[in-house]
């Protein structure tokens, strides 16, 4: 015990700043905004959904976990039901394999629904692109508000996808 | 090397693969294709990959079509490629999964993918194919057309029911609680107790074989660096080793050094994360916190010198596109010497938490024996006692110069599973400083050549989950014809079906966490 406490005080506080909201990455204009408006004030819950990536952008999603991107202390949740999410952060070109499952987590959150798809591969398709497996791009399954490019994109990168998509919540911006 | 593999006791027209290790193809007949997985497995052989392509096209003769299917063997002089040619009259092929467990899936897949078949195999449940191409099609057959798919309509799956008084099951996934690849695992339980686990895979399935087909030997590292992206330095390095391989070129020393650096910087990474893991699912968050925190600094060095976190697209066929210099290397030293000592100071942490140990020990064992059985790979078979690891048993520059220690523990269990990892994240920490010091002056990189179509070549490399195998062989116009790439979780999926039998439900994630295995670079 002694060990663990020593190592805890010893690591101190490594949390940093989040990045702000960014506009020119919103994909679908916020007609959901009215309700998303009444959902302020409370914590964030997130479901993240693997459509079929090569698992480099979950590695990326945990690491936004750690400390110092200081996910909670910002009031962003990862759930492990579509039921108790506002928002799906989605993975991967959409397997075939993966397009129902896709499909059933989407219409299992309840609505006002965010959906932010992360990748390259979530834009596009990414270097798997369109197949006689693979749908591609999220939107050609399931609408998108916000779709974070890169290989995989940093955690700030995604952080900065989710703020962007919820910015509409908040007012102006989603500085901390 | 001047080595060439051969099967000790079967005399077959060896045709040498150029590469790091020993490694080379024979072409045999059905007779020849039993008896050398026969002496295979008399010598203490493993199943590296199995697969098969489609080269009718190739054939002038249109009542002499076929297909091949090919076995790769791990024997101790080398890799031995046995190559089947399947006429198209009569589609099958000798079944090798009685000397070979791990072959039943793969023999599975490749006949979604191919459609030969195994002759004799007991399971021939589809694998890959749930319902996206029709029953009948293949999609690595050349004729195969995917514009003309009808709607992708899901397909049942016949899971083996398990009877008895108060059995039930719990089906999970394929979508799971977490942020995890997708999988479906089916368990069948007494109480708590899980009697049989049955996994269906191939959710993350994409076409990856079949993608490689619209891109140039050159080219195709790129998509290599994504079958799964936590190994992304192990298969963008074997494939540009099958692509140099095949080219004919060898990559400059200095690329050789810094492609190892990339490696081991890789299983720091993924040790690091899964130990944080593990700590966590054995209810010590605080383990959790810390070593993401360690991991963090780690990747973020890695953008910083190399330009990636990940280190993607950093292994090109014939070098590397990143360099570091004096500066730099004093970096890496420092930041190892700096994790290794919070490394040691956490693993105190676990050896003397009660709680921890006692979830640990003796939890999801797989004996020496059983894993010899089923073929188990990789860091996982080194904590059942299997001692493979490439890096020592083919060594190639730079190990040859810097050594590298193998952790092998035999109790098979998590914590066998945890001490492998940490030795081995131990041992990678001094290896990157090593790498960091010692790498020669010279160029990053070397002219490729056109590549002769028909040509083929491999690469074969430990990656931290194992061994990735890659064979590429080369089409018309510098195209790759055919991709072949595997990875290890291929071998260990179907051994943590019985590793879990016996424990309780909660301990799964904590037992597939020692694993961790790879569903993306299984479900290609
Ligand atoms: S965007 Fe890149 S890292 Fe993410 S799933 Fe696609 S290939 Fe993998």
């Amino acid at each position: 015990m002694i060990r663990i406490l020593r190592q805890i005080v010893k690591t101190g506080l490594v949390s940093e700043p989040p990045p702000r909201a960014d506009q020119t990455l919103r994909q679908r204009a916020p007609e959901i905004q009215d309700e998303v408006l009444r959902l302020l004030g409370r914590a964030l819950t997130i479901r993240q959904v693997d459509a079929g990536s090569c698992n480099g952008c979950e590695l990326e999603i945990h690491a936004l976990n750690n400390a110092y991107y200081n996910l909670e202390g910002l009031g962003i949740k990862f759930v492990a039901s579509p039921r108790h999410a506002d928002m799906l952060l989605v993975t991967g070109p959409v397997a075939k394999n993966m397009e129902r499952a896709l499909r059933i987590a989407w219409e299992a959150t309840p609505d006002p629904k965010l959906v932010v798809a992360v990748g390259e591969c979530g834009c596009n398709g990414g270097v798997f692109g369109e197949s006689y497996a693979s749908r591609g791009a999220v939107s050609n399954v399931i609408p998108v508000d916000v779709a974070v490019p890169g290989c995989p994109p940093a955690p700030i990168a995604i952080l900065e996808g989710i703020l962007t998509a919820v910015s509409a919540r908040m007012g102006e911006g989603a500085g901390p | 090397m001047p080595l060439t593999s051969r099967i000790p006791g079967l005399a077959l027209p060896w045709r040498p693969i150029a590469g790091d290790a020993p490694m080379a193809i024979a072409t045999v007949g059905e007779w020849q294709w039993t008896e050398a997985a026969r002496l295979v497995r008399e010598c203490g052989g493993r199943l590296v990959a199995l697969w098969g392509s489609d080269r009718r096209d190739l054939d002038e003769d249109d009542d002499d079509r076929a297909f091949a299917v090919h076995a790769a063997y791990a024997i101790r002089e080398g890799l031995c490629i046995v190559e089947l040619l399947v006429p198209e009259s009569k589609p099958s092929y000798p079944d090798l999964s009685g000397l070979f467990a791990p072959a039943t899936r793969m023999q599975r897949a490749l006949f979604d993918l191919v459609g030969i078949a195994a002759r004799g195999a007991s399971d021939t449940r589809p694998w890959l194919r749930h319902g996206a191409w029709p029953e009948g099609t293949h999609p690595l057959r050349r004729d195969f057309d995917a514009s003309s798919l009808p709607a992708n309509t899901l397909t049942d799956y016949d899971f083996v029911r398990v009877e008895g008084d108060g059995v039930h099951e719990i089906p999970v996934g394929p979508i799971h609680a977490g942020i995890i690849e997708p999988g479906h695992f089916r368990f069948s339980i007494v109480g708590e107790k899980v009697l049989r686990l049955e996994e269906r895979l191939g959710y993350v399935h994409k076409g990856i074989e079949k993608r490689f087909e619209e891109f140039t030997v050159p080219e195709g590292y790129r998509l290599a660096g994504r079958v799964s992206g936590d190994s992304t330095v192990a298969f963008a390095w074997a494939y540009a080793q099958a692509a140099e391989s095949l080219l004919g070129v060898e990559p400059p020393a200095r690329a050789r050094w810094i492609r190892a650096l990339m490696l081991e910087r890789e299983r720091v990474a993924n040790h690091l994360g899964d130990l944080g893991a593990l700590g966590n699912d054995a209810a010590l968050a605080f383990a959790l916190a810390q070593f993401m925190r360690l991991k963090e600094d780690w990747v973020r060095l890695s953008a910083e010198i190399f330009g990636h976190r990940l280190l993607m697209d950093r292994i090109v066929p014939g070098g590397v596109d990143a360099d570091f210099g004096a500066a730099q290397a004093e970096r890496l030293v420092g930041q190892s010497h700096a994790i290794e000592a919070e490394v040691r100071e956490l693993r105190h942490i676990f050896e003397e938490h009660a709680g921890l140990q006692d979830r640990f020990f003796t939890t999801g064992r797989v004996t020496p024996e059983l894993a010899r059985t089923l073929g188990l790979t990789g860091l996982a078979a080194r904590a059942s006692g299997q001692s493979n690891d490439l890096r020592t048993d083919y060594p190639a520059v730079p190990w040859t110069e810097i050594g590298t220690r193998k952790a092998v523990q035999s109790q098979g269990d998590v914590a066998a599973r945890v001490n492998v990892r940490f030795e081995e994240l131990l041992e990678s920490l001094r290896l990157v400083r090593a790498i960091a010091v010692g790498t020669p002056a010279g160029p990053c990189r070397t002219e490729l050549p056109a590549a002769a179509p028909g040509a083929l070549g491999a690469g074969w490399v430990e990656g931290w989950r194992g061994e990735v195998l890659v064979v590429l062989e080369a089409g018309e116009g510098g195209r790759i014809r055919r991709c072949h790439v595997h990875d290890p979780s291929w071998q260990n999926w179907p051994v943590l079906e019985h590793a879990v039998i016996g424990n309780i439900v909660p301990d799964f994630p904590l037992i597939n966490k020692s694993f961790n295995l790879s569903y993306s670079g299984h479900d290609l």
